[in-house]
């Protein structure tokens, strides 16, 4: 039916998103000292983390271009909704 | 340390809303009110009326019958009013709305099956624990699902139409519409059970729903509605009281009709009056019903107006403050106080106190404010004893012996004197720099003084503008804000790397004709300068020694800077026929400091000017700390002032007259745009003009004609600033950046141009035209708001009518802007006043929520950044080297 399947990560507004693996998103929010009701959250139904793959409870990281750090890189929780 | 007792300190975890029931009500009341009368013959409260002596007291010397207490100590308490028939609560209509159409109207269960109820409640107690920002998701979901059902689940029924017709009124649609009594609505209301209830998001333990129907309303205690006395002797109540009143008689009547066994209709009418009191009670100003009105037309002001808006309670008396130890009156200039200082009226600092602890260093300073008393400055307006007794020195009549009898552990509230700490503010307090800390400087007048240099940071001038004064009580407060709010730490701005406080106007003025080539100083004229400055040095040695000895500008100017600084850079000045790309240049525009002596170029806006990021003051600030800034402002910038004020400065109508040659070009280029107009005009009547890309022939037409206008004003505006002189006062101002700019002077001179409204030509108006004096479908530049005329030549009628209606629309913006960026404002503090800067760099909430993982993503801090850079390695390299590389 639809024509092939935008791929949202492919978009130039987008910044790169990625999956972290659980131990080592332990490790990270260890380092941060935080737990992950602190974390700032992405929605499950966010088209990034569905392209992903990342579930409710995982941690995206992303890397986006900073105006002042050149580089940055948060942390988010995806939760349901 | 204080040996009173101290207060125990608990940390409030959470706060939770609910409904009053009928029974917490009744529980609660005193009394019940069931009379409309307040007060018989002898001005006696009534028992059972709404000023029942149950409620409370509020007269002095009365004792309350229900706590014993005097008005002092009885809290007041509640009564209830039992109504006749049940009304619906108009805080709670969306509610109740929802709650009937989510539920069935015959078996009152939620029209959800089993299966969704246990698990659409397990999945909300999971978010409840885990994501509570996410219930209100789940919630409207389910309200919109619940909304949608035809049938219901449970038993079968086939469900009606339920329309609200606001505010209060439901209906019930099947094969007709049937309005749903406020009965009715509590009896299907009752009849939810409580796990349906929940899944509507409200807690029955808290607020059942059928709560939200009254069938008795609290009446609130005497203190929250005090009757206060008029001159005339005659007592007027609270609006409160007058609507209770209503209610009671409203209430009585119906039940007095039901008692009869009145005819329905006479009763529904009796209903609906007591639900309008009812609701009008509670908000007044609910949208589809006449506010209540007191017998003066004045709307009532009842329980919702009493929170709601700027003066209600949260924004009124919670958020903000009235406060004592302030002051306010209008500001005016005094160039001769420090930026760190503020003049305060003497009337005022005699009526500001500061609380002086006296210890045996200072009691002899202490007896002398006493001696003084209330009325002579510098004295004092009470002591405080060790035992916290207050003496009023005005009633006290032999100060000298109070004075003899201070000890210390005494505290004195002396008078404000000079070098006192005060905050001092300007609203709209847009930043932090709209509150700062000042060293008072006692003066006669009744104006607050400021120097002119901190304008900026407030956004003040002298126009009639007030300001706001608070004197800091304690030692801490003081210290705290000596060193973190004193004007001079605010040079610099976190808003954007670079100087806020700097100089402008005459600063400027006065900063360029010192420094400027062709000024040359005798020995007097050096002296005078020098002597509103703390220079104590020898004067340098003279620039030219014969016949009389001279001295430059410059050199006065160096006399105040760094030995070791070294700049380089342009100025404002260096534009147009003074350009300057060098040093070795005889236009002296561009400016070098070397080893802490100004050498060539002119000092103006883009060096010592306000908001100048990466400038002299810029980097004096920066570079040897904000002591030495200040240093400069209150000495070099002073020199500047009186420079100006002895050389003279003002401008004329001479300043902006052109010669008739002059005038000649400019009205051959005007007559010139003019022609191409024309062209451009028949071209597109011809349908020759070619469109540009994304526009019709009309807007590419318009595009055109506003291009080759503004291109004509241009022009005009240069052949002006040609025939201008370049000592021309008016052309310094803008030069230099001191005050306008070429702009100003070309629509003084030359032509005024375009007038625009909304960005386009003004086309508004008449039918095609923008005035009758125009045929219908004019588009030269005459019948569209362009001005020919100059201000020195004055505007035409018409002419002056499209400068009005372009004018207009300036204001209007202002207006609108303000008011909506206020608005803006208010909502971003309340959303971001509490996060912090963890000592590790996390920009986070209160709880530890995180908003930024590094604060600014680079954890630079504004205010210490070059224009928002970090560092600024070419700068670095220019100060250590003396040049650029
Ligand atoms: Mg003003
Ligand atoms: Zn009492
Ligand atoms: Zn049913």
């Amino acid at each position: 039916m639809s024509p092939k399947k935008f791929d949202v990560r492919e978009h130039k507004l987008v910044p790169k998103h990625e999956r972290v693996p659980l131990p080592e998103a332990t490790e990270i929010l260890k380092e941060l000292g935080l737990d992950p009701t602190q974390l700032p959250q992405i929605r499950a139904s966010d088209p990034v983390v569905k392209a992903i793959g990342a579930k409710p409870g995982e941690l995206v990281r992303i890397i986006r271009e900073s105006e002042t750090a050149g580089k940055t890189v948060v942390y988010r929780i995806v939760v349901v909704g | 340390m204080s040996f009173l007792p101290q207060p125990t300190l608990k940390v409030l975890e959470r706060i939770k809303f609910g409904v009053l029931s009928p029974d917490e009500i009744r529980k609660m009341s005193r009394v019940q009110i069931i009379t409309a009368e307040t007060y018989d013959e002898d001005g006696m409260p009534i028992q059972g009326g709404v000023m029942d002596p149950r409620l409370g007291v509020i007269e002095p010397g009365r004792r309350c019958p229900v706590c014993g207490n005097t008005m002092h100590g009885c809290p007041g308490h509640f009564g209830h009013i039992e109504l006749a028939k049940p009304v619906i609560h108009i805080g709670y209509v969306k509610q109740i709305y929802d709650l009937l159409r989510g539920t069935c109207w015959k078996c009152s269960r939620i029209l959800l099956s089993e299966d969704q109820i246990r698990d659409y409640l397990s999945l909300m107690e999971r978010l409840d624990r885990l994501f509570p920002n996410l219930k209100p998701r789940l919630i409207e979901h389910i309200r919109q699902k619940t909304a949608k059902v035809q049938e219901c689940p449970h038993c079968g029924a086939k469900q009606k139409k339920i329309k609200l017709d606001k505010p209060t009124n439901f209906y019930e649609k099947d094969k007709g519409v049937r309005k749903l009594s406020p009965d009715e609505i509590r009896a299907r209301l009752t009849h939810i059970p409580d796990d349906d209830v929940r899944l509507f998001g409200i807690d029955p333990k808290e607020a059942r729903p059928e709560w939200f129907v009254l069938t008795v309303i609290p009446v609130p205690p005497a203190q929250v509605r005090p009757s206060i006395m008029l001159e005339t002797g005659v007592r007027s109540e609270d609006d409160l009281t007058h609507k209770l009143v209503d209610i009671i008689r409203a209430n009585n009547r119906l039940k007095e009709s039901m008692d009869a066994a009145a005819p329905p209709i006479v009763i529904d009418d009796l209903w609906e009056l007591l639900q309008y009191h009812v609701t009008t009670y509670i908000n007044n100003e609910v949208p589809g019903i006449p506010p209540a009105r007191h017998r003066t037309g004045r709307a009532l002001k009842t329980l919702a107006q009493r929170l709601k808006g700027k003066e209600g309670r949260f924004r009124g008396n919670l958020s903000g403050k009235r406060v004592d130890f302030s002051a306010r009156t209008v500001i005016s200039p005094d160039p001769n106080i420090s930026i760190n200082e503020v003049g305060v009226p003497e009337e005022m600092a005699k009526l500001l106190t500061v609380p002086m602890r006296v210890t045996p260093w200072n009691i002899e300073e202490a007896r002398k404010y006493v001696m003084n008393g209330p009325y002579k400055w510098p004295g004092a307006n009470y002591i405080i004893r060790p035992d916290g007794r207050r003496t009023d020195l005005r009633f006290f009549k032999d100060r000298k012996a109070l004075a003899s009898s201070l000890t210390p552990g005494y505290i004195v509230e002396r008078h404000l004197i000079d070098g006192d700490i005060v905050l001092f503010n300007r609203q709209p307090s847009l930043h932090r720099m709209s509150i700062m800390a000042h060293k008072v400087r006692v003066l006669p007048g009744k104006t607050f003084r400021l120097n002119l240099l901190v304008c900026p940071p407030y956004n003040a001038d002298f126009d009639g503008d007030e300001m706001n004064l608070h004197v800091v009580q304690t030692e801490e407060a003081r210290a705290e804000a000596l060193e973190l709010m004193l004007v001079q730490e605010h040079i610099l701005s976190p808003r954007y790397g670079g100087p806020i406080i700097g100089g402008l106007q005459d600063y400027i003025s006065g900063a360029y004709l010192l420094t400027t080539k062709s000024t040359l100083l005798t020995e007097e004229e050096v002296m005078d300068l020098l002597s509103v400055t703390d220079y104590k040095g020898e004067l340098p040695e003279p620039a030219i020694t014969k016949p009389v000895k001279m001295w430059t500008g410059k050199q006065l100017v160096s006399l105040f800077l760094p030995p070791n600084f070294n700049l380089r850079a342009k100025t404002s000045v260096n534009a147009g026929r003074l350009k300057c790309e060098d040093e070795d240049c005889f236009n002296d525009t561009y400016l070098v400091i070397k080893k802490g002596k100004l050498l060539t170029g002119v000092l103006d806006k883009k060096s010592i000017g306000a908001q100048q990021p990466e400038s002299f003051y810029h980097w004096i600030v920066k570079e040897y700390g904000v002591d030495y800034a200040r240093f400069l402002t209150d000495n070099m910038f002073r020199m500047f002032i009186r420079y100006i004020e002895k050389h003279g400065f003002t401008m004329s109508l001479d300043d902006v007259e052109i010669p008739p040659e002059a005038e000649e070009r400019i009205r051959e280029i005007l007559r010139e745009a003019e022609k191409d107009v024309a062209q451009l005009i028949e071209a597109y009547r011809k349908g020759e003009l070619e469109p540009l890309p994304g526009m019709t022939p009309e807007e590419t037409l318009e595009t055109k004609i506003m291009e080759r206008l503004s291109r004509a004003r241009d022009q005009a505006g240069e052949v002006a600033a040609e025939y201008l002189d370049i000592f021309n006062n008016a052309l310094i101002m803008a030069r230099t950046g001191a005050r306008g700019n070429i702009l100003n002077l070309t629509q003084m001179s030359a032509a005024l141009g375009q007038q625009s409204v909304r960005g386009e030509r003004i086309n508004r108006g008449y039918r095609g035209r923008p005035l009758p004096h125009f045929k219908p479908g004019d588009l030269m530049p005459a019948a569209r708001g362009f001005v020919y005329s100059s201000f020195r030549t004055g505007l035409s009628p018409v002419e002056l009518f499209f400068h009005a209606a372009g004018g207009r629309e300036g204001l209007v913006d202002t207006a609108v802007r303000t008011s909506q960026s206020g608005y803006m404002q208010r909502r971003l503090i309340n959303a971001l006043m509490d996060i912090r800067v963890e000592y590790d760099g996390k920009a986070t909430l209160p709880d530890g929520t995180v908003v930024q993982f590094s604060y600014g993503e680079d954890q630079v801090d504004p205010a210490r950044s070059d224009h928002g850079k970090p560092v600024n390695v070419d700068r670095i390299i220019e100060r250590v080297i003396g040049h650029e590389l």
